[in-house]
């Protein structure tokens, strides 16, 4: 267990480093895009005259890595500032925002990652089945439509034809939970279908893989049933990639729901962070490229401790 | 339905008078042509108050303040009559009317303008609205070195604003004939002053119908009524709900699942199926907003004025507002000024026209010309579309266009007036001589064809001094022909506002035309049926 | 494909050997992906119209003229499905084979080599990674430009880190088996025991992976195209046209279901192919 601690010390540290790396990436090409915040948020309106006195006024006319330390200074007293376009605190803005994505992307994960381990594993069993096929054509239609489209026929079937669901989820920070559940229902249903393709293939992959193995051959030769060889000898070898494959459409599910939430018009962290880089609001891109990182490092660090307790081979390297 | 054409006859024939124009009170539509084309009137019954209206706004971003300088889009548009106030107002049908100031005068060469403002109206907090409030929300937001106000070109002629007991008086350095349609400007609200020469900027307080009770950015607002509010016969609704809803599917699902009363900005691809549905009326509206393709006449080779107007005739423009209005607008003539602004003149429509396009080209030398054309969705809905038109229109010419298209990321920032040749929208505005100086007065900052023509600078000038309308309206007409024939943009298409709501809803019968929504009113003008 | 280079050597006969061996799923696939290619390659002979020339008016239904109609500016829209073909498989393909070329063996080296080498690409990939793509992509392509050389490039390289992930991960698990240590206490050189010990013990995660990047990198195309980046117009693409008439949906037409059909059933048949390959490069013959 030393080994494993010690690791999550190490990985804990260079996800700090990442953040700064991360930090220092996004600000730069924030300032390499064409236009300032200035002109964004002045628009078709801007007139050179407007345009410096609002630089001026946000402190802009500085050079860029005074501006970076600056806020490097204040992110590490734990200010994450204010956005340059609307200078509201940049804390109130996440704050529900965050919440809504993290609640979104869980519900989604409750749904994808059982259905798609137990999917994965039949299919594993059943394998070159009708029904094997079945679900991989299935997961794989779902996943090869653009995720805006998958929505839009959720919504006409479900929101539009029969009504059983809203059309747009207009929550607040008021909405009770069991109201939230249900009106966030399609949207959740549709990062499901996305993600649970890969997830499901991924499991059927690495298990078929281990069929090869020497031990499988062993345990095979003893004459267990397929049903205990994949649950009891394939599955626990076989988590290490199936782990990370999680880890990645977790943190996708976090990150990647810009077309879910516009369409579904969810208040999340998606909406806020394409606005920000289309107004070059810089403080605001910053604050929820770090929150995406964040999460990202934090998910892989379980897989790899998750992969390592899983594999005694890992755990006790010669 | 007075149409701007009846009232340039009317002024030609002398049946309206400069004073009547100038005056507020008395003021005829200048802007009138408010065409309503579509929908069922609903107007008839008496307006009741209560309910809870949904709104859902095809714009809206998580940057967006309460903060009138900053204000740019659809959503901020909505918000801002909801809950402020101004000097003057575009009424429904498209007059100039007074709203926080009940008349207005000015001296004879229009240097003067003397506001008499409304008497006892109270802002959101309590605080009775005075002369000083008007000062301090012109002055601090829009004047000085360093305003970053929008509105800002708009008074650079104004030289000294000053109370004179209830009255606001505005000193200009050279006369200006249709300054009180300025003070209408929606960047230019009357907020609360603070007493030293500012105004509560991002509070949210003014004077209007609704109280702001919560406002988060680029999501909703959520909006109660002023009990107190000073106008009477509107703002109905006991509270309403602001959504900013992006994605046309959505709204428009929103709509017919009955999450949201109404929505602007339809699909116009699918509207024709909106229609169908019982439960939702479209209303179509004709505006002063125009798309347009403008040039940089500085540069080969659009400063040779054979090839612009090579490019004028290579456009099927009857095509294109089927096509990309799909039949929602009117086709442009190469001028930005409307039928529904004041001193439209009605011109020989240009028309589709490759062997003209062909003689023009061979006249400036330039055969077998190609050309990039840079367009965005940003630009306006279908930019790119319009763009791809264009060049198999083109085509026919022997004039190659190579369709860009640019991000709509800071597409206005780097594209817009950046590239030659680019797509572009205007919002339009309510008179010719806004319009012009603009976006075609040499030197204006939205110059966007970088165009500098000496006699239409000329007149531009003179006729915002002209006493005598007839000579005005005359002068206007050269000016339109001189942008037509010699300026550097191509203006294909009028595009109508066209937006639905539930048959629950009712109003007044006419429905504005100067923007999306009933002039962006619709919180204040409907209710509940 | 970079990664089945552990395939047994082919002969013509082994070939058609392995094609009557081969499953009905497998076959559906190769003949779904036999048709695409055709179109891909001959799409001017076999369209009926051009691929952006305007043949009549605008959403005409379908009709002995207009087999699926056309769309909203008047193309005849099988013409535009035909050369989307060309444009949207082609690209997607090129940038999956460049995103596991990167990706595979960065991975492999980081795996085999462990110490710094695996530190550096590990740090750099959790950087990359750290950044969501779709923004990431966008930040770049903003700034580069938009072309196609620029936008196959920025998304293998942004999806070469998936590719990375998963190649490090599965060879971990074969770089501490005994047979590559004895690889090594024998002297055998690095990409020796890459290509001969380590790769084909790792070929059918990747192989499996490939089928669904290809997809992820289309899907990634046309959320580009979302934003403005992606192809550029006139040129048909599947992605942007699903995107042109999607609205359409809501009211029960069908006509954008046809191009995202396309891309469906070229994912299936793709995937329908890889697992017959993950079946062969498991070794199992049950």
């Amino acid at each position: 267990m030393d080994a494993v601690l010690k690791m999550v010390a190490q990985r804990l540290a260079l996800g700090l480093l990442t953040l700064f790396v991360v930090s220092l990436i996004i600000f730069a090409s924030v300032e390499m895009l064409p236009g300032d915040v200035a002109e964004e948020i002045l628009g078709q309106s801007a007139t050179p005259e407007t345009v410096a006195a609002l630089r001026r006024d946000l402190g802009l006319d500085r050079p860029a890595h005074i501006r970076y330390f600056e806020w490097l200074g204040d992110m590490a007293q734990g200010d994450f500032g204010r956005s340059l376009a609307n200078k509201r605190e940049i804390t109130e803005l996440l704050g529900t925002r965050l919440w809504n994505t993290l609640f979104l992307a869980g519900y989604a994960a409750v749904i994808a990652v059982p259905l798609s381990l137990a999917l994965g594993i039949l299919a594993a069993l059943y394998r070159n089945s009708l029904y094997d096929r079945l679900v991989n054509s299935a997961t794989l239609t779902s996943i090869s439509f653009p995720e805006f489209f998958v929505a839009y026929i959720m919504i006409a079937i479900f929101a539009v034809s029969w009504r059983w669901f809203p059309a747009i989820v207009n929550v607040t920070a008021e909405t009770p939970l069991d109201e939230r559940l249900y009106k966030a229902f399609l949207p959740a249903i549709v990062l499901t279908m996305v993600i649970t393709a890969h997830m499901m293939r991924m499991t059927r992959a690495a298990i078929i893989n281990l069929m090869a193995s020497p031990y499988i051959e062993m345990a095979r030769l003893k004459g267990l049933t397929r049903r205990r060889i994949i649950l009891h000898h394939a599955l626990p070898n076989a988590l290490a990639p199936i782990i990370n494959v999680i880890a990645l459409n977790l943190a996708y599910l976090v990150v990647g729901v810009v077309v879910v939430e516009v369409v579904f018009v969810y208040p999340g962290l998606g909406q806020l962070i394409i606005d920000s880089v289309t107004k070059r609001d810089i403080p605001v891109v910053q604050a929820c490229s770090l929150i995406f990182a964040l999460t990202y490092i934090l998910l892989n660090l379980l897989a790899d401790i998750l992969s390592i307790l899983s594999n005694p081979r890992l755990l006790h390297p010669r | 339905m007075t149409t701007s054409d009846d009232l340039a006859r009317l002024v030609g024939m002398g049946r309206i008078g400069r004073r009547d124009l100038i005056k507020g009170a008395a003021a005829v539509g200048a802007m009138g042509a408010v065409e309503r084309v579509l929908g069922r009137p609903a107007g008839a019954a008496m307006p009741k108050k209560g309910g809870h209206f949904k709104m859902g706004i095809g714009h809206g971003s998580t940057t967006d303040s309460l903060s009138p300088v900053t204000w740019e889009n659809g959503y901020t548009l909505l918000l801002c009559f909801a809950f402020a106030n101004y000097l003057t107002e575009i009424d429904s049908s498209g007059k100039l009317v007074g709203e926080l100031a009940e008349s207005w005068d000015a001296s004879p060469d229009a240097k003067v303008w003397t506001f008499k403002l409304r008497k006892g109206v109270e802002f959101h907090n309590g605080k009775t609205m005075t002369a000083q409030d008007v000062i301090d929300s012109i002055n601090s937001l829009h004047r000085g070195e360093d305003s970053k106000s929008p509105a800002k070109p708009l008074l650079s002629a104004v030289t000294g604003i000053k109370a004179d007991g209830d009255n606001v008086v505005f000193t200009l350095e050279k006369g200006s004939a249709d300054f009180p349609y300025l003070m209408s400007d929606y960047h230019m609200p009357i907020l609360p002053s603070n007493g030293d020469g500012t105004v509560m900027a991002d509070a949210g307080i003014g004077t209007g119908g609704y109280k702001v009770k919560h406002f988060e950015p680029g999501v909703r607002a959520e909006l109660e009524r002023n009990p107190n509010y000073w106008k009477e016969g509107k703002a109905h609704f006991d509270s309403a709900e602001l959504l900013s809803i992006i994605d046309v599917a959505a709204r428009t699902n929103a709509l017919t699942t009955g999450e949201i009363h109404a929505m602007d900005r339809c699909d116009l691809k699918t509207v024709h199926l909106l229609k169908r549905d019982r439960n939702v009326v479209v209303t179509e509206v004709t505006g002063t907003r125009h798309y347009t393709f403008p040039m940089d006449t500085r540069a080969a080779p659009f400063d040779n004025n054979d090839v612009r107007l090579a490019l004028k005739y290579a456009i099927d423009r009857d095509e294109i507002v089927q096509k990309i209005l799909r039949g929602y607008g009117k086709v442009g003539n190469d001028t930005p000024i409307a039928p529904a602004t004041s001193f439209y003149a009605e011109l020989e429509q240009r028309t589709y026209d490759p062997d003209k396009a062909k003689f023009h080209l061979k006249k400036a030398g330039a055969e077998g010309l190609t050309v990039d054309l840079s367009a965005a969705d940003a630009a306006f809905p279908g930019a790119v579309d319009a763009a791809v038109l264009y060049k198999e229109h083109a085509a026919k010419a022997g004039i190659t266009i190579n369709v860009i298209r640019e991000p709509n990321d800071g597409y206005w920032s780097n594209v817009w007036m950046k590239k030659p040749w680019s797509a572009c929208y205007w919002g339009g505005r309510p008179t010719a001589d806004w319009m012009f100086s603009t976006a075609y007065e040499a030197g204006v900052a939205w110059n966007d064809t970088f165009w500098d023509h000496k006699k239409f600078n000329q007149i531009l000038v003179e006729a915002r001094v002209e006493l005598d309308e007839a000579k005005r309206a005359a002068m206007y007409r050269e000016m339109q022909t001189i942008v037509r024939d010699e300026g550097g943009v191509v203006v294909p298409m009028f595009a109508n506002y066209v937006g639905a709501h539930s048959t629950a809803l009712a109003n007044e019968g006419t429905v504005a035309g100067n923007w999306d929504s009933d002039g962006s009113k619709i919180v204040e003008r409907w209710w509940f049926a | 494909m970079a990664v089945t280079s552990d395939t047994p050597r082919r002969s013509p006969a082994r070939a058609v050997k392995l094609l009557r061996e081969s499953p009905w799923s497998a076959r559906f696939g190769m003949a779904v992906i036999l048709v695409y290619v055709v179109a891909a390659l001959f799409a001017p002979a076999i369209a009926p119209y051009g691929e952006t020339e305007i043949v009549g008016a605008e959403y005409e239904v379908w009709s002995e003229q207009f087999p699926i109609g056309t769309d909203n500016l008047g193309r005849d829209m099988l013409s535009r499905v035909i050369y989307g073909a060309r444009n949207t498989v082609g690209i997607a393909f090129l940038t999956t084979l460049l995103a596991f070329l990167i990706g595979s063996i960065a991975g492999l080296l980081a795996a085999t080599l462990r110490g710094w080498v695996d530190q550096l690409l590990g740090r750099t990939v959790d950087v990359l990674m750290a950044i969501p793509s779709l923004i990431f992509a966008l930040l770049i392509l903003t700034i580069v430009g938009t072309s196609v050389i620029n936008m196959i490039v920025v998304i293998a390289v942004l999806d070469s880190t998936r590719v990375f992930r998963l190649t490090r991960a599965v060879s971990m698990n074969v770089v501490v088996m005994d047979f590559v240590e004895s690889a090594r206490l024998r002297g055998e050189g690095l990409w020796w025991i890459m290509r001969q010990e380590i790769l084909p013990n790792i070929a059918a995660p990747l192989v499996a992976e490939f089928g669904l990047r290809f997809c992820f990198v289309f899907l990634t195309i046309s959320a580009l195209s979302f934003l403005g980046l992606g192809i550029q117009p006139p040129t048909a693409d599947w992605g942007s046209m699903v995107r042109d008439n999607a609205t359409l949906i809501s009211y029960g037409d069908i006509t954008p279901m046809i191009p995202a059909a396309a891309i469906a059933l070229l994912t299936v048949g793709v995937n329908f192919v890889v697992d017959w390959f993950l079946h062969k490069t498991s070794g199992l013959k049950e």
